[in-house]
């Protein structure tokens, strides 16, 4: 069989030149010829279609010549020709089924939640160095990371948990007021920001400011070879880097929390005074009898919790990060969707521990 | 001479990927020594296994006055590509660091100190600038100062020259021989500027994708009399680029 190519084809044509080369190709003996003397202009593309076409015919057992190119042509050819190529190094990424995708994210999450652990026990032995260390840890960071972990997130905190208490109070009101309960909308709303909404809400908004903070601040440290000249300079990451942040973490969520709890109790209270017709007073009585420091604390040893596995993971995400700049963003959000994860665990775990020892 | 860094039967590579194999090496006190290659055989990876950031397939990799304690002071400072400088951190205070970390010295006397490195390479005046308001070949300068904050007497340097203009990488080229010639540094770089091997390495070695170390020796030897079509092509191609001669 002999193939003909004649005339020019250049990037603009290479859509038609290809199909032409397929359907000429068709039904290609023992031996096909692709004859270019009637070629005059073939740019790159047009000259890696008909290797490409040499090669599927070789596939299939076709002894592929190719003849008669100008000198011109000959030469495009010559830069073109893939005869002395490497093979690759890697075999190209196949379509994963829907089965594979799902094996394969279990086995990352579950991965992930190994390396978490294995973090947790890297983070401990550093930090029981620490301990007979103390001055293996940067302090200097540390005003400067609880000024950013706590002052910094105020008034969004503020702003949040009131609209919260608020917005909790509002939606109970009214069924609240047809069974003449008024008063108890202390205990609904202080109860339920001092155990659980508080803590969590806070949490939430911690991970999505500090967490992913953390975690992309370490994350471009990790990819600009910074954690690798820490390493080089004899300062342990974990002493310089992750020591500080869990504790700035631990140091500031529960005290971000108790104001939550506070402005969220006011923002509920706000409501109780101007549309169930109860006094401050009333409220605030009510308040100290529904909520004792049980209540609180509770609610402040969960925010401890959540601040310790915000630091954990935040950091964790952030010193496996890879990749570049879109790993920087990958590993980000695989932190802060692994934190809020934790966080409902926690909840739960704690929450249940809580009922069982009767808190 | 005294040898300072030793590779035996070194293996490099990930999971079942072997990047190099049976690498043996020698680099003596004093000297400047070049890993030179094209892009992607495996330089930097070598040097980071010879500073201890990666672990060896196999083999062994003795660096004198380093046992791998990372309790203890190290033994050489390294200037990475980019710099690697704590961008929260200004230049003094980034100098400072390995010195407050190593030293019992006053928060004066290590500004001093710091100071002075950072003078050394010509960055006096820019003590209080952040590395985001400084060019790339003073993030390298001011690289090798941290490196050489507390008194190291080995400096690894990735790719000193890469990405910096003209003038920048001579700069670069006259501070790597003043650190040997004026204070005994053994330097030991990894490059492919040809323009930099001939005017500063005593010795090199040469990798290649695939094969390892190829040639090792006086990089002029190399470029004039190698019988290795690999090295010499490497060297005449890139000096017919303007490389060096």
């Amino acid at each position: 069989m002999q193939i003909a190519v004649a005339g020019s084809a250049d990037f603009d044509q290479a859509e038609s030149f290809g199909s032409a080369l397929k359907q000429a190709a068709q039904g290609a003996g023992s031996r096909a010829l692709i004859d270019l003397s009637q070629a005059e202009l073939l740019d790159g593309s047009a000259v890696a279609l008909i290797y490409g076409l040499r090669k599927r015919l070789t596939g299939d057992d076709v002894a592929v010549e190719i003849i008669g190119a100008r000198s011109d042509v000959a030469a495009i050819m010559a830069l073109y020709d893939d005869s002395a190529a490497q093979p690759s190094l890697r075999e190209g990424q196949a379509q994963e089924t829907t089965f594979t995708q799902v094996g394969r994210a279990t086995s990352d999450f579950i991965g992930g939640i190994k390396d978490i652990l294995e973090f947790v026990g890297e983070v401990t032995s550093s930090s029981l160095y620490a301990l007979r260390h103390p001055r293996s840890v940067h302090w200097a960071d540390m005003g400067k990371l609880m000024e950013r972990t706590g002052a910094d997130a105020l008034p969004i905190v503020a702003l949040i948990s009131f609209l919260i208490g608020l917005v909790m109070a509002f939606q109970a009101a009214g069924t609240l007021a047809q069974y003449g309960a008024n008063v108890y909308i202390a205990d609904m709303v202080g109860l339920s920001m001092t155990r659980i909404m508080g803590p969590l809400m806070m949490a939430i908004l911690v991970a999505g400011r500090s967490g992913a903070g953390f975690s992309a601040e370490l994350g471009t440290m990790k990819v600009s070879e910074e954690i690798d000249a820490l390493r080089v300079l004899g300062l342990d990451p974990i002493r310089f880097l992750v020591i500080p942040r869990i504790l700035a973490l631990v140091l500031m969520v529960p005290l971000l929390t108790f104001m939550a709890d506070l402005v969220g109790v006011i923002g509920g209270g706000i409501i109780g005074v101007s549309f169930l017709d109860l006094s401050p007073t009333a409220f605030v009585n009510r308040l100290h009898i529904a909520v004792d420091l049980y209540d609180i604390g509770t609610g402040l040893v969960l925010s401890l919790a959540y601040g310790v596995a915000i630091g954990m993971i935040a950091c964790e995400r952030g010193l496996a990060t890879r990749g570049g700049a879109e790993g920087v963003g990958r590993y980000t959000t695989s932190a802060v969707v692994t934190i809020l994860f934790h966080l409902v665990i926690i909840s739960a775990v704690l929450t249940i521990i809580f009922q069982f020892w009767g808190i | 001479m005294t040898a300072l860094i030793e590779l035996d039967d070194l293996t490099i590579g990930w999971g079942d990927f072997v990047l190099m194999k049976d690498v043996n090496l020698t680099i003596e006190a004093g000297e400047i020594f070049v890993i030179l290659g094209g892009s992607g055989c495996g330089k930097s990876s070598l040097l980071r296994h010879i500073i201890g950031l990666e672990a060896p397939m196999g083999g062994q990799i003795r660096v004198r006055g380093y046992d791998g304690d990372t309790h203890k002071r190290p033994a050489f400072g390294v200037m990475f590509q980019s710099g690697a400088l704590f961008g929260s951190m200004t230049l003094v205070e980034n100098v400072s660091l390995p010195l407050s970390k190593w030293t019992d010295l006053s928060p004066e006397e290590i500004d001093t100190i710091a100071r002075a490195r950072l003078r050394l390479v010509n960055l006096d005046g820019y003590e209080h600038f952040l590395p985001s308001e400084i060019s790339g070949g003073m993030k390298k300068r001011a690289g090798i100062a941290r490196a050489l904050a507390i008194e190291s007497s080995m400096l690894f340097l990735d790719e000193p020259s890469a990405g910096l203009d003209p003038v920048s990488a001579v700069e670069l080229d006259e501070l790597i021989l003043t650190l040997n010639a004026k204070l005994g540094v053994t330097i030991v770089l990894v490059t492919h500027e040809l323009q930099s091997i001939f005017k500063i390495a005593h010795r090199c070695i040469m990798l290649d994708k695939g094969h390892g170390v190829i040639a090792e020796g006086d990089p002029r030897e190399l470029r004039d009399h190698s019988k290795d079509e690999r090295v010499s092509n490497f060297f005449n191609r890139r000096t017919a680029l303007g490389g060096a001669s």
